[in-house]
């Protein structure tokens, strides 16, 4: 599903921000990316997305070689994904059915579809009964609940998530890191890259851990080691 | 594209322009003068060009031959000259013709001319008169004219044709300096509105990209309100002159009632039947362009 060989990515001159990576990951796989500030994950999550272009080795992702793809294909390409960040990324005008419905609408769903689809997945996240309410007039657990139907909403084969605790207190921590098993259970991969220590210690899923742009271990039910 | 996708489209443009009002409204402004500077400068040379056209055709060449020469070498050299291109017709005025209207013109009195009986003093002075089809060729015919057997003479009327083709070039230069300055300024201005629309919309822009939206999708509302700044920005203008231009007609044939019979101002629905497409084209591609280079930027996610 997810293919890094000998991947590397350079800012500038000086340290790559990821070096010389190489990760595998299965379709069905749940995948924890841990290690400190500054150690390359989040720039190994924009390379997934196509956000950045690797400066070195290659990547495949679902089949398709992200060095070669041109910026037209980049949309139809992240498609197949879902994406999750810490911060939410709501639309703040927009209530949660609205917020949801848009991730469909900008890939041309026809309305018909999308009135069936957006309360479907709602519901998969528990929250149904909020599909009025704006982001601000909802908890941090609640915005991200949205924002992981938001990337579910089109069945992508990958969920990616950038820190998606990182905003939340440890119980809606847990929960959302359940939820998230939940959809990995229903067949999508996951990938989560997190410094959150005690969801990582408590699920006992694969950890692949970076320091300095290079991955230093990967475990296959791996906990959180400091480098 | 689905109706959907329009529908989300125009509703955005829509919002784009609302929500960047003080914007949109200077882009209108711009573009409106633009326009309304190309409708003038549009008007006048087109004016220009039909009084020199009538020049043309009004003021002919008038060519004299030399002393001796027969009916059929006068007739010879009428038929090189109308073969010219440049020649929209040649008319032909004996020695008598000649004399006769010169009678009319200057003699009164019919007994004054009668002294000169069968004598008749403008004896070498049958002509034709050349009228062109193109006054700016005048100078190069009249040059061939001169260098043909027989021909004594070339009048010209070079001074009116002069005056009023460097008039034409004047106002066209003119036209196209400050029109060309009008331009880049609206398409700096429309891409300025456009960048607001878009600094306001960036998180939203940057959701849409992570979330498979092509570039078209996100592009078309932007689009769409460069062409609707630009549709409203060619109307105003187009409206205003319609009819400032019949105003001004009737103010200067009033006012200088001298040029009543000399100048013909070409009715308004003839200058409309250019200008209306040149306008909604400019400001349809004003805001096509301005948006789509602006949007270009952007899209880079």
């Amino acid at each position: 599903m997810i293919d890094l060989v000998d991947v590397s990515k350079s800012y500038g001159p000086g340290l790559p921000a990821v070096n010389h990576a190489n990760l595998h990951v299965d379709k069905g796989e749940f995948v924890f990316v841990v290690g400190s500030s500054g150690s390359g994950k989040s720039t190994l999550i924009k390379l997934l997305m196509k956000e950045l272009d690797s400066t070195g080795g290659t990547i495949t992702v679902s089949g398709e070689r992200l060095e070669k793809m041109k910026h037209r294909r980049v949309a139809k390409y992240r498609r197949k994904l879902g994406v999750v960040f810490q911060d939410f990324r709501l639309l703040k005008d927009r209530n949660v059915y609205e917020n949801v419905a848009f991730a469909q609408r900008v890939i041309g769903r026809p309305t018909r579809v999308i009135r069936k689809r957006v309360p479907e997945v709602l519901q998969e996240v528990g929250l149904a009964g909020k599909y009025k309410a704006y982001p601000d007039e909802l908890s941090g657990g609640e915005q991200q609940r949205v924002a992981l139907a938001r990337a579910l909403v089109n069945r992508p084969d990958i969920l990616l998530a950038d820190e998606p605790t990182g905003n939340l207190d440890p119980k809606t921590s847990e929960e959302i890191m359940a939820l998230m098993e939940q959809i990995n259970d229903r067949g999508t991969t996951v990938l989560v890259v997190t410094h959150n220590k005690d969801i990582v210690n408590a699920m006992r899923k694969r950890v692949v851990t970076m320091h300095n742009g290079k991955i230093i271990s990967d475990e296959k039910e791996g906990g959180y080691h400091e480098a | 594209m689905r109706p959907s996708t329009i529908w989300y489209t125009l509703k955005q443009g829509f919002k784009n322009i609302k929500r960047n009002w003080m914007f949109s409204l200077a882009c209108i402004i711009t573009m409106a003068a633009c326009i309304f500077l190309v409708g003038i400068f549009y008007s006048i040379v087109n004016n220009v060009d039909n009084i020199a056209h009538k020049v043309e055709a009004e003021v002919p060449i008038t060519v004299f031959f030399d002393e001796g020469t027969t009916e059929e070498e006068i007739q010879a050299v009428g038929e090189e000259i109308q073969a010219r291109s440049e020649v929209a017709k040649i008319e032909y005025e004996s020695a008598d013709q000649a004399w006769e209207e010169y009678k009319k013109q200057y003699f009164d009195d019919e007994d004054a001319a009668d002294g000169f009986k069968d004598d008749n003093p403008l004896v070498n002075s049958s002509n034709y008169h050349v009228y062109l089809n193109d006054i700016t060729k005048q100078t190069e015919l009249v040059n061939y004219i001169q260098g043909l057997e027989h021909v004594r003479k070339v009048n010209q009327s070079e001074q009116a044709s002069k005056t009023l083709g460097s008039i034409n070039k004047l106002v066209s230069y003119v036209s196209i300096g400050v029109i060309g300055i009008l331009l880049v300024i609206s398409v700096f201005l429309i891409s300025n509105t456009v960048s607001m629309g878009i600094s306001v919309r960036k998180e939203e822009i940057g959701i849409m990209k992570y979330i498979g939206a092509t570039d078209a999708f996100v592009r078309l509302p932007f689009l769409l309100e460069g062409i609707v700044l630009g549709v409203i920005g060619a109307a105003i203008p187009l409206i205003g002159l319609f009819f400032l231009y019949n105003s001004a007609v009737e103010f200067i044939l009033t006012k200088f009632n001298v040029l009543t019979g000399i100048v013909d101002f070409i009715p308004i629905w003839q200058i409309y039947e250019g200008l209306i497409p040149m306008g909604l084209g400019l400001g349809v591609g004003i805001g096509l362009l301005g948006s789509f280079f602006t949007t270009r930027k952007h899209l880079r996610v």
